[in-house]
């Protein structure tokens, strides 16, 4: 039993791979069990939960869905490549301090998105970090102290527009 | 006592324990940990809900040799798992009692191999008619557990509740109907196991309970204590679903690494652990109560009935609790609690956050504004005439020792949610408007801990020792899942010992390391098992002064030193505590009078919700919470644990339905079970007030499972408030909305003379 194994180049969290892997694979698979980054988790297996979100040539995808060969080239960032030389990632610092993150497990794909989110609009308002953040389901916070967490990451410091709250 | 003392680490906003860990992505998750030679296990599961098994077959066509094959005539102990019954079958044996039950278990090497060996064993069976609703259930027509299908009764009479209907000014009936809910963690559950000869079994896996897993194990696999070991990794979320079902899955993974002799990982799929894990229990609640002319509660007769699915597993602590909370937090001289238990051939129900509670309190706190509108009273004053106080007796003629500042909490809840002036304005503007806005209350308590006599029967061990490395460990089962357990017991321990915060690690959560502090559930951490350590902490400082003069007061530096001198003298630096219980908690477990709980945790909830009468959609726009969990341990993750079960309970209203066909649960994906997301959850604005407890660690009381308890009712009185039509059956769905709303149909008031 020796399937067919495919070779696909790209760069995670800004190093060079070439892995041989069987073409079957999903991207979230070959992340886990062939580069050992095991930062990015499963929920789903469908693409609603998030918890697999990576970012993908600048977009947010979800790499349940990403059949492994579409990888081929691509500039992949995960968890494991937000944090630099030993300090927390500022959105990693916000998570810590506002309690953004609980269980943990959707927090890398929280993360993920929430980077996203921040790398489009730096100083999004409560009602953009909920569209932007609705992938990525959480079922320990409510949501609220991630909403607060990607508040205090952002740059720069709050405006009255940011404080209001959605709903009347 | 130091609960009135000035405090350096407790109630500060320290940061997460394993935090940084989560963070960075490098928190070991069960499906993160590889072993050498490790398998994957899979099961092959009933696709009916109830039969005979006639025969298993292995498709010709698939090389079975390459497999590891278990059935129940593998198992070398007892064929059930250790819960409260030993009715529940660790793999079927002959029949199976619901849909998704585990029949077969296969291992393998290749995960693509085992998804297709699964569907080529072929099982015939012999089917048996089934029972899937409470009402079926309760005819007895079909016996499809016991000798009449009841797992279990209750019934607690306070005062005399017959004589009581005629003199009533009004006689309110109600009935009201909640649904099942899904976990829906998003980590699934997951165990490795590994056999060796000399060490017996390892488990690894995402669990609340290890002592659990443990005492199954022992069974199953007829071992003794020593030769089985379970650890817990990093467990993403739990709620309870990881209660009692991972007893099950650690005995699946043991039995096939025992017979592969490698070791096996069993990762369930979404699809798998939505169809066949536990839910929470669907419940029908009928409440008839009679009041005075002024609206006081005269007496409450409450008849509950729970769907226990096909094994007893926790259902009748569940309606132990369900009961102990059907009456809410109000005075009743007269109150008659019927409840029952009833088996359905559904996967069981098991514990959910609440245990019972939300079902409870969402009919009794739906049934007061029923009340309300009978009697042209306002919700609010209804609540607040009929409050429990301190001196009062609950409905199990508990005397409320503690003081009780419900009065204050509804002040606060009423002014930070500006009640009165948006229903006014509401009013106003809703009757230009396509979408109705309403406000809800709903009232309520939850005890914390074990019931009764059930942290004396636990007898929990905790405590502390010191490393060589120069660092206090937390020795306890006790688990983290995401409620903040790692952070709170060490902030106890610092807080004691007088160290720093940095200075205090967790031990693994390992039975071969730690002793055993209970089980991971009922709101019992904070209070009972941060009591533990916090006397343990105490006693570890008196034995240092006693043994190494150390002095009165301390630096961390002096603290370590004594503990090495200690250390070179004595041994080991350990100290241990046994639970034990406040003198005033007696419990009749025959009458189900007495000391229901050593503390309560009170809260008043507000919604604010939208109705669109064009799409029928109903919409949580804003939610105030107030709530007394004695002293608040850390402000981060206390209101972490308020804010995450607020939007679980939103979604227990409003969005998650469990649809069951035939006793299988038709929509196990995410896809079509809808969980609130960022976008569905409102504001949720929180409040605490703080009445230190003399019996919990630093104060505390419960705080994880109160604020589920309270939203649903709350929604669904906005929305009688919103459009004037009760409803009285959750999850309550746009199509449901539109049932009722659509059709101009007189809407019957509860009955009231």
């Amino acid at each position: 039993m020796s399937p067919l194994k495919a070779t696909i180049r790209f760069i995670v969290n800004g190093e060079r791979h070439t892995v041989a892997v069987e073409p079957i694979k999903r991207l979230l698979d070959v992340l886990r069990e062939d580069l050992h980054l095991t930062g990015t988790k499963e929920g789903c297996g469908e693409g609603e939960c998030g918890s697999c979100s990576v970012r993908m040539n600048g977009e947010l995808v979800n790499s349940c869905l990403v059949p492994v060969l579409q990888a081929e080239g691509a500039e992949i960032q995960t968890v494991e490549g937000l944090a630099s030389s030993g300090a927390l990632h500022p959105l990693q610092q916000a998570f810590l301090a506002c309690g953004g993150a609980q269980c943990g497990i959707c927090t890398p794909g929280m993360l993920m998105a929430a980077t996203q989110l921040l790398s489009l609009n730096p100083n999004p308002s409560q009602r953009e970090i909920r569209e932007g953040l609705a992938g990525n389901l959480c079922r320990c916070t409510g949501f609220t102290r991630i909403i607060e967490s990607v508040i205090a990451a952002a740059a720069p410091p709050a405006g009255p527009a940011r404080q209001a709250s959605h709903a009347r | 006592m130091r609960t009135g003392e000035k405090t350096r680490i407790v109630g500060a906003a320290v940061p997460r324990k394993e935090g940084v860990d989560k963070l960075l992505g490098r928190a070991r998750y069960v499906d993160d940990i590889t072993r050498d030679g490790m398998i994957y296990g899979a099961t092959v599961r009933s696709t009916i809900p109830r039969g005979l098994i006639r025969s298993v077959t292995y498709d010709r066509r698939i090389d079975w040799s390459e497999f590891t094959i278990v059935t129940a005539a593998d198992i070398p102990g007892k064929n059930h798992i250790q819960m409260i019954f030993a009715d529940q079958p660790c793999l079927a044996d002959g029949v199976v009692n619901h849909s998704d039950e585990a029949i077969v278990l296969l291992a393998h090497p290749s995960k693509h191999k085992l998804r297709e060996a699964v569907s080529g064993v072929k099982i015939e069976y012999e089917p048996l008619p089934g029972v899937f609703t409470i009402e079926q259930s309760e005819r007895r027509q079909i016996i499809v557990w016991g000798a009449d299908n009841l797992i279990k009764s209750f019934l607690l009479e306070k005062g005399d509740v017959d004589s009581a209907w005629s003199g009533a000014a009004h006689i309110i009936e109600g009935e009201y109907r909640t649904g099942a809910q899904e976990h829906l963690y998003i980590e699934n559950n997951g165990m490795i196991a590994e056999w060796s000869q000399t060490h017996g079994i390892t488990v690894w896996g995402s669990l609340q309970c290890p002592y659990y897993v443990h005492k199954s194990l022992l069974a199953v696999l007829d071992l003794p204590g020593e030769k089985v070991r379970v650890i817990q990794t990093e467990t993403g979320g739990a709620f309870g679903g990881k209660e009692d079902y991972p007893s099950t899955l650690a005995a699946h993974a043991a039995l096939l690494a025992i017979k592969s002799r490698q070791p096996v990982k069993m990762v369930y799929d979404r699809m798998e652990d939505m169809a066949a894990t536990t839910k929470r229990h669907p419940s029908r609640i009928r409440h008839r109560t009679a009041l005075d002319q002024h609206g006081r509660l005269l007496a409450m007769a409450i008849d509950i009935a729970t769907d226990a699915g096909a094994y007893a597993t926790l259902s009748s602590t569940v309606l132990s609790r369900a009961t102990l909370h059907a009456s809410g937090p109000y005075a009743c001289p007269n109150v008659r609690i019927r409840s029952h238990a009833w088996a359905t051939n559904t996967v069981p129900y098991g514990a959910f956050r609440g245990f019972g509670a939300p079902q409870a309190i969402f009919a009794v706190e739906r049934h007061m504004d029923e009340i309300a509108a009978a009697l042209s009273l306002d919700p609010v004053q209804l609540r607040r005439i009929n409050f429990l106080h301190k001196g009062d007796t609950t409905a199990t003629e508990q005397l409320m020792r503690e003081p009780i500042i419900l009065d204050h909490l509804l002040d606060r809840a009423l002014s930070e949610s500006g009640y009165y002036g948006r229903r006014e304005q509401f009013a106003r503007e809703n009757r230009l408007s396509p979408v109705k806005r309403g406000m809800g209350i709903a009232a309520f308590y939850h005890g914390s801990g074990f019931t009764g006599s059930g942290e004396r029967t636990l007898n929990s061990v905790a405590g502390l020792d010191v490393t060589r490395e120069g660092k206090v460990r937390v020795l306890v089962a006790s688990t983290e899942f995401g409620q903040g357990t790692n952070t709170i017991l060490t902030q106890i321990a610092a807080e004691t010992i007088g160290i720093d915060y940095d200075d205090v690690l967790m031990a693994p959560p390992d039975t071969s390391m730690v002793p055993n502090s209970g089980p991971t559930v009922a709101s019992r951490t904070s209070m009972v098992v941060g009591r533990l350590i916090e006397r343990a902490g105490a006693q570890l400082v008196a034995r240092l002064r006693q043994d190494t003069e150390l002095g009165e007061t301390f630096t961390r530096q002096e603290f370590f030193s004594a503990c090495e001198r200690y250390r070179a003298a004595h041994g080991e630096v350990v100290s241990l505590c046994r639970y034990q219980a406040p003198p005033e908690v007696f419990w009749d477990d025959e009458r189900y009078r007495g000391e229901a709980y050593p503390a309560f945790a009170w809260s008043i909830q507000i919604a604010q919700v939208a109705v669109d009468l064009v799409t029928y959609a109903a919409e949580v726009e804003q939610f105030w919470t107030v709530q007394e969990v004695g002293r608040v341990l850390n402000p981060v993750l206390a209101g972490g644990q308020i804010e995450g079960g607020v939007a679980q309970g939103i979604g227990y209203a409003l969005y998650e339905k469990v649809i069951l066909e035939n006793g299988h649960m038709a929509n196990n994906q995410m896809t079509n079970y809808i969980m609130p997301s960022a976008e569905d959850v409102p504001p949720i604005h929180v409040f605490f007030e703080e009445i230190p407890f003399s019996h919990g660690a630093f104060g505390a009381k419960g705080i994880g499972e109160l604020p589920h308890d309270g939203p649903a009712p709350a929604i669904l009185n906005a929305i009688r408030d919103a459009t004037g039509v009760g409803f009285h059956a959750i999850p309550l769905l746009p199509e449901d909305l539109f049932a009722l709303l659509a059709a101009p149909e007189p809407v019957a008031e509860a009955a009231a003379r």
